[in-house]
C-alpha cells in the first residue's frame, strides 16, 4: 500500500511542498539564475517592509476583503432563496428545467464569461446599456468606473455560481420527510411558516458548513474573474492581492517582493482555513478525512 | 380514504382563488433561468450575424443577416487549430493520469488506521496542501527549474493530484461493503488485485464524475498556459482566447490579416470565438449535469 501512495506522494512533494519551501524567496534578494536552493542573499524582512509601506498595498488588501465578503454574503443568501423558491414549485418538469439551466454558467471559464461580459456591458454598444438607455438613463461603464466595478464583480460572480449552490441546498432538501409538510398543513401553517420552520432548518447543516468553509477563502476574491475583467483605470477599486502578486511578480519580475505578499497571504489563509475546518468539524460534524 | 373525502369540499373551495404566489414564483424563477443563459444566446446570435448588423446594434437574440464568415475566419487561422490541439492533448493526457493517481492514493487512505498504520501520516501530508500553499511565484519558479516551461507537461503535471478529488473518492471507497474485500483476501487476492478487481469496477460512477470534473478543469484552465508557455504557439485554447478576446493582443498579426480582420468586425469574430470556447462544455452539459449533481452530493453533503 505504501507503493500505491508513492506516485501521488512524489507529485505532491514536487508541486506542493517544494513551492512551499520556495516561500523562503520572500526573505531573499532572489536572483533566478542562482536557482531556488541556490546561494541567495538573505535580506530579512526588507521585502515585507517595502510592500507594507506601499500605499497601494493597503488599498489592495481592502479591495480583496470588500469584494470577497460581498461575494461570500450574496453567494450564501441567493442560493438559499432560490432553493426555497424552487422547493415551492409543484410542476416537476418546470422545476427540473430551471435547475438545469441555472448552473450552466458555473461550468464556463472566466475567459468565456469575461468575453461575454465585456461585450454585453460595453457602454457604447453593449446590449445591457442599450436597454438602460431605452429606459431613459445614462449608460453605465460597468467595467471602467470605480463606483461600479466591484458591484459588477460581485453580481457576475453570483451569476456564475448561484446555480451550483442552489443544487447543494436542494440536495439537502430531499432529505426532509414530506410528512413534516403535511403535518404542518394540517396544523394550519402557511407557506412562510413552513419555509421558516421546516425548509430552512432542513438546510441548516449545509448552510453552516458552506458559510464556515467559505470564510477560509476570504483572501481569494477571485483571481480568474478579476484578471479577465479589470483594466488599469479600475485598479483603485478592483485590484486584489492575487492580481497584485501577478503584476509585481511575473510582469515586473520582483520575485522577492511578490513572494512576500504571497507568503503573507498564505499565512493568513492558513489560519482562516484551519479555523474554518475546525468550526465545520465542531458545528456540522464535517470531517474531510 | 375517509379523510380525503372529508377534505374534498375544503380543497375545492380553496382551488377557486388563484394561487398568486405560485404564479409569481414560477414567473420569477423562469425569468431568472432565462436571464442566466440570455447573455450567451446574445453572443451566439452576434457570432452568426453580419458585421454590419452587429456593429449597428441590430442583433438581439437571433442572428441578423445570417453568415458564417467569422467562423470561417477563425477556422482559417493556424493558431486556433494549434491551440485547440494543445487543449485536446492536455485533456487526453491529464485526465487519465489524474484518475490513475487519485485511485492509487485514495485506496490506501480509505483504510482504517489499524489496517494501514501510517494512514494518518499520509493523510496529513495530503491534507496540509489544502491548508497551506507556496503561492504563485514559488510554483512558477519550481516549474521553471524543472525545465517544464513551454511543454505540455507544465499544464498536466502540477495539478495531477487534486486533493479534493482524492477526498471524494476515498469517501466513496469507504462506502464499499467490507465483506467484498474480505472475501477477496480469503481467496488470496492482494491489495493490488482487490483495488482493480473490486473497488474500481464498483466505483465507476464516482470515477466518471471525477473524470468529467478533471476534463472540464483542464479545458477551462487558461492561466497556467499564459504563464508557463513562453511562446503563444504553445497556448491551450483558453489561453489563446484570453489573449485575443480579453487582451485584444493584435500585435502578432500581419498587415494583410489586420485588413481582413477589419472586414469581419472584431465583435462578431470575438463572439464566435467565445462560443467555440464554450462549445465542448455545452455539448457535454447533459452528462455534466447528470453526474455533477451526484458528485457534489457525494462531496459536500456528507453529514
Amino acid at each position: 500500500m505504501h507503493l500505491m501512495l508513492l506516485p501521488g506522494l512524489i507529485f505532491i512533494i514536487i508541486f506542493a511542498y517544494i513551492p512551499m519551501s520556495g516561500l523562503t524567496i520572500a526573505f531573499q534578494k532572489f536572483i533566478p539564475a542562482k536557482g531556488l536552493f541556490g546561494d541567495q542573499t538573505w535580506i530579512g524582512l526588507d521585502n515585507f517592509r517595502y510592500v507594507f509601506e506601499l500605499p497601494s498595498f493597503t488599498q489592495v488588501v481592502w479591495n480583496t476583503l470588500y469584494i470577497s465578503s460581498l461575494k461570500l454574503i450574496l453567494g450564501l443568501v441567493v442560493p438559499i432563496v432560490f432553493a426555497i423558491l424552487l422547493n415551492e414549485l409543484r410542476n416537476q418538469l418546470v422545476k427540473r428545467s430551471i435547475q438545469t439551466t441555472i448552473y450552466l454558467p458555473y461550468f464556463l471559464s472566466w475567459v468565456v464569461l469575461g468575453g461575454i461580459l465585456i461585450d454585453i456591458l460595453s457602454p457604447s454598444r453593449g446590449i445591457l446599456n442599450e436597454f438602460i438607455m431605452m429606459l431613459g438613463f445614462e449608460p453605465v461603464f460597468f467595467l471602467g468606473d470605480n463606483k461600479w466595478f466591484p458591484v459588477t464583480l460581485v453580481l457576475s460572480d453570483v451569476w456564475k455560481t448561484f446555480g451550483y449552490g442552489t443544487i447543494i441546498y436542494l440536495a439537502a432538501l430531499t432529505g426532509i420527510d414530506p410528512g413534516q409538510y403535511e403535518a404542518a398543513t394540517i396544523d394550519g401553517a402557511n407557506r412562510w411558516q413552513k419555509a421558516w420552520h421546516i425548509t430552512i432548518p432542513g438546510m441548516r447543516m449545509v448552510i453552516v458548513l458552506l458559510a464556515v468553509l467559505s470564510l477560509g477563502q476570504l483572501l481569494n476574491a477571485g483571481f480568474d474573474q478579476v484578471f479577465n475583467l479589470y483594466s488599469p483605470q479600475v485598479y483603485q477599486s478592483g485590484d486584489i492581492v492575487d492580481t497584485f502578486v501577478y503584476r509585481i511578480g511575473l510582469l515586473d519580475a520582483q520575485y522577492g517582493v511578490a513572494t512576500a505578499v504571497g507568503f503573507f497571504k498564505s499565512v493568513v489563509s492558513f489560519i482562516l482555513i484551519s479555523v474554518s475546518y475546525f468550526c465545520a468539524y465542531r458545528f456540522a460534524k464535517y470531517r474531510i478525512f | 380514504m375517509k379523510v380525503e373525502t372529508a377534505s374534498e369540499p375544503v380543497t375545492s373551495r380553496r382551488r377557486k382563488p388563484v394561487d398568486w404566489f405560485a404564479i409569481v414564483n414560477t414567473t420569477f424563477l423562469i425569468a431568472a433561468a432565462v436571464l442566466c443563459v440570455l447573455p450567451l444566446v446574445h453572443i451566439i446570435a452576434l457570432s452568426f450575424s453580419s458585421s454590419a448588423a452587429a456593429s449597428a446594434g441590430y442583433v438581439k437574440f437571433w442572428p441578423v443577416e445570417f453568415t458564417l464568415s467569422s467562423y470561417e475566419y477563425t477556422a482559417s487561422r493556424d493558431e486556433f487549430w494549434r491551440s485547440l490541439w494543445v487543449s485536446v492533448q492536455r485533456v487526453a493526457i491529464g485526465t487519465p493520469l489524474t484518475l490513475l493517481l487519485i485511485t492509487l492514493v485514495s485506496y490506501p487512505l480509505s483504510k482504517e488506521s489499524h489496517v494501514f498504520r501510517l494512514r494518518l501520516v499520509y493523510a496529513w501530508i495530503f491534507f496540509l496542501t489544502l491548508l497551506f500553499n507556496g503561492g504563485l511565484i514559488p510554483t512558477y519558479i519550481t516549474v521553471k527549474e524543472l525545465g517544464l516551461l513551454d511543454s505540455i507537461w507544465a499544464l498536466v503535471l502540477p495539478n495531477a493530484v487534486p486533493v479534493f478529488s482524492v477526498v471524494l473518492l476515498l469517501n466513496f471507497f469507504r462506502e464499499v461493503p467490507k465483506e467484498l474485500e474480505e472475501a477477496a483476501f480469503m481467496d488470496g487476492a492482494s491489495y493490488w488485485t482487490t483495488l482493480w478487481k473490486i473497488y474500481v469496477p464498483i466505483s465507476k460512477p464516482a470515477l466518471a464524475t471525477l473524470a468529467l470534473f478533471s476534463m472540464v478543469e483542464h479545458w477551462n484552465q487558461w492561466f497556467d498556459g499564459l504563464i508557463f508557455m513562453g511562446s503563444p504557439s504553445n497556448y491551450p485554447l483558453q489561453s489563446y482566447l484570453q489573449t485575443i478576446v480579453i487582451q485584444q493582443n493584435l500585435a502578432n498579426l500581419t498587415r494583410e490579416e489586420l485588413l481582413s480582420l477589419a472586414e469581419i468586425s472584431d465583435r462578431t469574430l470575438k463572439s464566435s470565438q467565445i462560443f467555440l470556447g464554450s462549445l465542448p462544455i455545452i455539448l457535454a452539459y447533459p452528462f455534466l449535469q447528470k453526474y455533477f449533481v451526484k458528485g457534489i452530493v457525494l462531496g459536500s453533503v456528507k453529514g
